[in-house]
C-alpha cells in the first residue's frame, strides 16, 4: 500500500475523475500533498550525520509532514497550476486602480544580475557602491518627476508608504509641539488603506463628502479643517478617475490650517512626466513601483512604495537613506544625529524592485514616461467615449484621466448586477474591471486599460463590452447570473469558506479510506 | 408580557422582566446577506446605550451592533459560534445575539415601536 | 518607443473618436500653473542594450556574495535556489497576475497560497498561517499589535536576542503613544532572563530563536512563564531553514510565530523583496492581519479556493481593519513554496543538517584561531565570536582580501562599545572547507 505517515495516498487512485474542467489544456491539478510524499525530493544533497551536541536538546520531534516532488513532477504541478491564472501577458487586465501594465522583461534580466541578486544587505559598504548607486539614481528620478526634495525608499508597498508618510507628518507635528492634532480628513472615495493607515497611527478619521461631479470641494475641506486636524489624505487623480481641479486651493487651505497634505500616489501613472505633484503643494506621496513603474504584481506582491517628501517633511524620513560621502556613497542606518522618525523594515527596502523600476525609467526616459501617461489617459477616454452611450458614466463633466468609471444604472431592471456583469466578461476572455469601488457610486465598474494596450485590443474589448451591455438590456440575464461558465471554476461559495474556514490541508478520513 | 422596540440601526430589543434580548431585524439580515461570523461581547460587560457591543459579518461587510439600551450583558447566544446562519434564518428567534439588563427602562421609550420601525424601513 | 503600441495615426484617430483635438485637451482639469513647469531634467528613452549596459555597470560596482568566501547572515542567508524555482516564477501566469480577487480565473495563485499556508503551518507547528507579509521584521511588528488586540493589554517585552533592526521596526510601529514597549539591551549572553520582565499587564514577550547571536532559546519554558501571567509568546525565526532540524515553536507553546522566509526560494537581493511568515492558533485567526486563502466549492461542487475572512482587511473594514497591509509578497511566497515543495520533508531535513554540519566545521575552525573566542554553546548555522580587535576593522581588512567575513555587531549597535569586538558569522550548504580555511588563515594574520 502506498501511504505516508499521515495516512494519505502518495499517488492518485486509478479511478481519478476525468478532466473536470472540460478543457483539454487545462486539467485540474491535485494539491501538492496529494501528489507528493515526504520521501520524495527534487534536490540532491549529501546525507550528513550530526550528533546534536550543539543543539542543546532542541532537536525537532514534531513531524514536518511536508510533501516533496522531484523536478519533473514539480515543473508539471506549477505549470499546470499557473494555467488556471489570468495574466497581463495573456490578455488585457482592465482593473481600475491597479495599473496592470506590461512588465518589460529587461527589468527581470537586470534584477537577476549577480551584482544585484546575489548581494547581502549587510556587506561592507565598500562592496555595495553599485547598489547604493541604484538607490540614489532611483531617488533622483522620483524627485525629478515629482519636484520634491527627498524620498524615503524603504516602504515595501503602497500601504507601507502611507504609513511612512503619515509617520513623517506625525513626527513633524510633534517637533512643532502640535501633537494634539488627532484628526485626519479622508474623502469617501479613498482607498481602504487610507483610513486604515490613519487609524493605525491613532488618528480619528473624518470623512469629506464628494461633490456631485466626483471631485472634492475645497469649501468642504475648509469646513472640515480645524486646529485638531493633522492632515488630509487625498488621492489624485482620484479613485473616480478624475483630476482634482481644486487641488492647489485644497493644498493651500490645508497648509493655512497648519495641517499637511498626504497624497495617495496610486494613480500617478496618469500624470507622470506631465504634472509634478510637488507643484500642487503635496507634502508626501507614495509611489507604487508595482503600478506606475511596471514591477510585476506577482499574484499579490511584492510591491514597493517609496514616498517623496516636501522640504518640511524631509528631515523626518526614516532610516536608512543614501547620501554622498567623499567620493563614494554611504548609507545612513541609524537615527542618531538625524530627525528620522524610525525604521520601517529590516535592511534597506525592495532592492529587486528598485532595479526593475530604474530599468523601466531608463528605458522610457523623460519623453517615454510622459508619452506613457498621455497614452494611458487617451486609452481610458477612448474606452469611455465608445461605451458611454450604452453604459452609465456618473461623472461626465470633464474627461477622465487614466481610468473610466461607470455605475450600474444602465443595468437597472435587467436583473443583472455589477458582479454578474463582471463575471460575464470572464466568459468573454477578459479579466473583470474593478467592481464596487470607489464606494461613492452605486455598483461601480472602474476600467483602467493602461498605455500598454493597442487600439486593436481596445476595440475588441469595447466590442465585447458593448455586446454584453446590449445582451443584458435585451433580457438575457441568465448569461450573466450563471457566469462564468467557461472559466476553470464556476462561482465559488464564499459563505461556506468563511463560515467554517479551512485554511490548510488536513488529512480527511474519507481520503484515507479511499486509499486502502 | 414583553415589549419589543427598534433602533434606526436595525437592532431590536425585546424587554421582559428587566432584561432585554437584542438582535438584528429581518430587514437587516436581508440587507447583510449570509452571515458568516458574529463577534459577541463577554458576559458581565457593561455598556451605555449606543456603545458598540457586537459585530455581525457577512462575506463582504462587517456591521457594528450598538447597544439599544444601557446595561450589563447577562447572556450571549453561544449557538451562533457554530451556526452564524441562525441570524439569517431566524433573526428574531433563535438568531438573537445577547441579553442585557435594562438599567434604565426609560431608554426603551426613546426607541421605535413596531409601526414606527415599519415606516422607517418602508 | 518599444513599450507603447500606438502610432501617431492611431492617436489622432482615437482623439477624433473622443471628440477632442489634442491629448492636452484631456488634461484640461489640471490647473494651468501645474502644466507649465520647466522641462523635466532627465534623459530621453534609450535602446534596450544601452539600458542593460548602464545597469550592468552599476551591478559591476558591487561585489557579489558568490565572488569569494562569504559568511554573512544576520537575517538574510545565502542558500542555493534550484534553477527550476526561478524559471517557474517567471512564467507569465505567475509573474503578471494580480491579487486573486477574481477566484474563477485565479485558481493557480489561490491553490498555491493554500499550499503555502499548509507548509508554513506545518513548519512552525501552528494551526494556521496567512498568505504572507512583507518580511520578517514587519511581520514581527504586526504580531506585537495582534497580541495587544488579543490580550487587550499594552505592555510588550522584546528579548535582547532579537535582531536589532527588527527591534527598531517594532519600536517604530508599536512604540508610540502611551503603549509600553520594553526593549531589553541587545546581548550575546544567551538566554537573558526575559521571564523576570513578565507581569499581569504584559501582552506578549517576543523571543527570537535561533537568536541574533545564533543561540537556541528554550521556547517551552518561555511559553509556560508567559502563559502563567496571561501573556502571549511571540517566537521570531529569521532562518526558517532551522525548523528542518529544530523543534517547531508551536509544539512548545508559542502563540504567534513570525519569520523571514527568504532562505527558501529567494535571492539575497540586498535585503528585499523577501517574504514574511506569520502563523498562529486557530482561535486567534480573526485578529491575524494579512490575506488568507481558504478551501470551498464552486457552483458545481468542485473544490476551489478563495480569499476568505476578508472582513479583517482594509478594503472592507477600512479604519477598523487589523492592519493596513494590502499588497504582500505573493511571488516570493510562490518561490518559497516551490523550493520547499522540491525539498520535501526529506530534503529539508538533509539541507538543515548540512547547514548545521557546515556551521560546526566553521565554529571548530574559528575556535582554533588564536585571539578568537566562540561564544555559542548552541547554534544552528550562525554563531558569534569575540575578537581581539574591533570587528569592523577586521571585516574591512578581510574584505580587502576578498573574504566577506561576517557582520560586525557594531554595524547595527554603534552605540554599544562593549559589543565592538563581536562578529556574527553564518555558514550554509554553500560554505566549503576551502572557504573556512581561507577565513581562518586570514583572521589569524589580521588578528596577529
Amino acid at each position: 500500500m502506498s501511504m505516508n505517515t499521515q495516512g494519505r495516498p502518495t499517488r492518485p487512485s486509478d479511478n481519478a475523475a476525468s478532466n473536470a474542467s472540460g478543457a483539454a489544456l487545462l486539467p485540474d491539478e491535485p494539491l501538492l500533498v496529494e501528489i507528493g510524499d515526504t520521501d520524495h525530493s527534487g534536490v540532491d544533497l549529501p546525507e550528513v550525520e550530526i550528533d546534536g551536541s550543539r543543539l542543546g536538546g532542541h532537536m525537532r520531534q514534531t513531524p514536518l509532514d511536508l510533501p516533496g516532488l522531484t523536478e519533473p513532477e514539480a515543473m508539471r504541478h506549477y505549470v499546470r497550476l499557473s494555467r488556471l491564472n489570468y495574466s497581463i501577458d495573456g490578455g488585457m487586465y482592465p482593473l481600475g486602480s491597479c495599473t496592470m501594465k506590461h512588465n518589460p522583461r529587461l527589468n527581470e534580466k537586470t534584477a537577476r544580475l549577480p551584482g544585484f541578486a546575489d548581494l547581502h544587505p549587510l556587506q561592507p559598504l565598500s562592496t555595495v557602491q553599485g547598489a547604493l548607486g541604484v538607490m540614489r539614481e532611483l531617488a533622483h528620478w522620483l524627485m525629478q518627476l515629482t519636484n520634491t526634495s527627498a524620498v524615503a525608499l524603504s516602504p515595501k508597498a503602497g500601504a507601507h508608504g502611507e504609513l511612512c508618510g503619515m509617520m513623517a507628518i506625525k513626527a513633524a507635528q510633534e517637533a512643532r509641539g502640535e501633537a494634539h492634532r488627532n484628526i485626519v480628513l479622508v474623502p469617501e472615495s479613498a482607498h481602504g488603506t487610507n483610513p486604515a493607515t490613519a487609524a493605525f497611527l491613532g488618528y480619528k478619521v473624518r470623512d469629506v463628502p464628494a461633490r456631485e461631479d466626483g471631485t472634492v470641494d475645497v469649501e468642504a475641506v475648509k469646513a472640515a479643517l480645524g486646529p485638531d486636524v493633522a492632515a488630509i489624505m487625498l488621492t489624485n487623480p482620484n479613485t473616480c478617475g478624475l483630476f482634482e481641479p481644486q487641488i492647489i486651493e485644497i493644498a493651500e487651505a490645508v497648509h493655512d490650517a497648519g495641517a499637511f497634505f498626504y497624497c495617495d500616489g496610486a494613480n500617478f501613472n496618469a500624470i507622470m512626466g506631465v504634472v509634478r505633484p510637488g507643484d500642487l503643494g503635496i507634502d508626501a506621496m507614495h509611489i507604487n513601483l508595482h503600478k506606475t513603474f511596471s514591477t510585476p504584481h506577482g499574484g499579490g506582491g511584492p510591491g514597493a512604495g517609496p514616498v517623496v517628501l516636501s522640504e518640511a517633511l524631509a528631515p523626518y524620513a526614516p532610516v536608512p537613506f543614501v547620501r554622498v560621502a567623499g567620493d563614494g556613497l554611504e548609507l545612513v542606518e541609524h537615527e542618531k544625529g538625524t530627525d528620522a522618525f524610525g525604521r520601517l523594515t529590516a535592511f534597506h527596502g525592495q532592492m529587486g524592485m528598485y532595479v526593475r523600476a530604474l530599468t523601466y525609467m531608463l528605458s522610457h526616459g523623460a519623453d517615454g514616461l510622459s508619452q506613457a501617461a498621455r497614452d494611458a489617459v487617451l486609452n481610458a477616454n477612448y474606452v469611455k467615449a465608445r461605451l458611454e452611450d450604452l453604459f452609465s458614466a456618473p461623472f461626465n463633466g470633464q474627461p477622465c484621466m487614466h481610468e473610466a468609471l461607470f455605475d450600474d444604472s444602465f443595468l437597472e431592471g435587467t436583473g443583472v448586477s455589477t458582479l454578474d456583469f463582471a463575471k460575464a466578461t470572464i466568459d468573454e476572455g477578459y479579466h473583470p474591471m474593478t467592481m464596487y469601488f470607489p464606494l461613492v457610486v452605486h455598483g461601480a465598474m472602474l476600467i483602467e486599460p493602461t498605455e500598454s494596450e493597442s487600439r486593436q485590443t481596445l476595440d475588441h474589448f469595447i466590442g465585447v463590452m458593448r455586446n454584453l451591455a446590449e445582451d443584458a438590456k435585451s433580457g438575457n440575464a441568465v448569461r450573466f447570473t450563471d457566469a462564468p461558465q467557461r472559466a476553470p471554476r464556476r462561482r465559488l461559495d464564499e459563505t461556506r469558506a468563511a463560515r467554517s474556514p479551512k485554511l490548510k490541508w488536513t488529512a480527511e478520513p474519507v481520503r484515507q479510506q479511499a486509499a486502502e | 408580557m414583553g415589549v419589543t422596540r427598534f433602533t434606526e440601526e436595525h437592532e431590536y430589543v425585546s424587554a421582559e422582566n428587566g432584561v432585554g434580548t437584542v438582535g438584528i431585524t429581518e430587514y437587516a439580515q436581508e440587507q447583510l446577506g449570509d452571515i458568516v461570523f458574529v463577534e459577541l461581547p463577554s458576559v458581565g460587560a457593561k455598556f451605555h446605550k449606543g456603545d458598540e457591543v457586537a459585530v455581525v459579518e457577512s462575506v463582504k461587510a462587517a456591521s457594528e451592533i450598538y447597544a439599544p439600551v444601557g446595561g450589563t450583558v447577562t447572556e450571549i447566544n453561544e449557538a451562533l459560534n457554530g451556526d452564524p446562519g441562525l441570524v439569517n434564518s431566524d433573526p428574531t428567534g433563535s438568531g438573537w445575539l445577547f441579553r442585557i439588563t435594562l438599567d434604565d427602562a426609560g431608554e426603551l421609550d426613546t426607541l421605535m415601536d413596531g409601526d414606527a420601525y415599519a415606516a422607517h424601513i418602508a | 518607443m518599444r513599450y507603447l503600441p500606438h502610432s501617431d495615426a492611431d492617436r489622432a484617430e482615437m482623439l477624433g473618436v473622443i471628440g477632442v483635438d489634442t491629448v492636452q485637451d484631456l488634461f484640461r482639469a489640471v490647473p494651468e500653473s501645474a502644466l507649465d513647469h520647466p522641462p523635466i531634467d532627465l534623459p530621453d528613452h534609450q535602446a534596450e542594450f544601452a539600458v542593460e549596459a548602464h545597469m550592468r555597470a552599476l551591478a559591476g560596482a558591487n561585489r557579489a556574495a558568490g565572488d569569494g568566501p562569504f559568511f554573512i547572515g544576520a537575517g538574510a542567508y545565502r542558500h542555493h535556489v534550484p534553477a527550476s524555482v526561478d524559471h517557474l516564477i517567471q512564467r507569465s501566469e505567475w509573474l503578471t497576475a494580480y491579487t486573486p480577487y477574481q477566484p474563477e480565473v485565479s485558481q493557480g495563485t489561490l491553490q498555491m497560497l493554500f499550499e503555502f499556508q499548509t507548509q508554513v503551518a506545518n513548519l512552525t507547528g501552528m494551526d494556521v498561517a496567512n498568505a504572507s507579509m512583507y518580511d520578517g521584521s514587519t511581520a514581527t511588528a504586526e504580531a506585537v499589535l495582534m497580541a495587544r488586540r488579543l490580550t487587550r493589554r499594552q505592555r510588550v517585552v522584546l528579548s535582547g536576542g532579537l535582531h536589532p533592526q527588527y527591534r527598531d521596526v517594532v519600536r517604530t510601529y508599536a512604540g508610540t503613544g502611551d503603549d509600553e514597549l520594553v526593549c531589553l539591551p541587545s546581548s550575546p549572553e544567551g538566554q537573558r532572563d526575559i521571564i523576570s520582565e513578565l507581569d499581569e499587564t504584559t501582552a506578549a514577550i517576543v523571543v527570537q530563536t535561533p537568536d541574533f547571536y545564533g543561540h537556541l532559546r528554550d521556547v517551552k519554558s518561555l511559553a509556560d512563564a508567559a502563559h502563567e501571567k496571561g501573556a502571549l509568546l511571540i517566537v521570531v525565526v529569521t532562518e526558517i531553514l532551522s525548523l528542518g532540524l529544530l523543534e517547531a515553536p508551536g509544539a512548545l507553546g508559542a502563540d504567534i510565530v513570525v519569520g523571514e522566509g527568504q532562505s527558501l526560494g529567494n535571492a539575497l537581493s540586498f535585503g528585499g523583496p523577501y517574504v514574511g511568515l506569520m502563523a498562529t492558533r486557530s482561535n486567534f485567526v480573526r485578529q491575524m492581519p494579512g490575506r488568507l486563502c481558504g478551501e470551498t466549492v464552486d457552483a458545481e461542487g468542485r473544490r476551489g479556493f478563495v480569499l476568505t475572512l476578508s472582513t479583517r482587511e482594509q478594503h472592507i473594514r477600512r479604519e477598523k481593519a487589523t492592519s493596513n497591509i494590502c499588497t504582500n509578497s505573493g511571488l516570493c511566497a510562490l518561490a518559497f513554496s516551490i523550493h520547499l515543495g522540491l525539498l520535501g520533508e526529506a530534503g529539508l531535513k538533509r539541507l538543515a543538517r548540512l547547514n548545521h554540519a557546515r556551521a560546526i566545521a566553521l565554529a571548530d575552525a574559528l575556535a582554533r584561531v588564536p585571539g578568537i573566542e566562540v561564544l555559542n554553546q548552541t547554534f544552528f548555522n550562525e554563531m558569534t565570536v569575540r575578537l581581539g580587535k574591533p570587528a569592523s576593522a577586521v571585516v574591512d581588512a578581510l574584505a580587502a582580501r576578498g573574504i566577506l567575513a561576517g557582520l560586525p555587531v557594531s554595524r547595527l549597535e554603534p552605540d554599544r562599545p562593549e559589543l565592538d569586538r563581536l562578529l556574527v558569522l553564518a555558514a550554509t550548504e554553500l560554505t566549503t572547507d576551502a572557504d573556512i580555511a581561507a577565513l581562518a588563515k586570514a583572521l589569524q594574520e589580521v588578528l596577529a
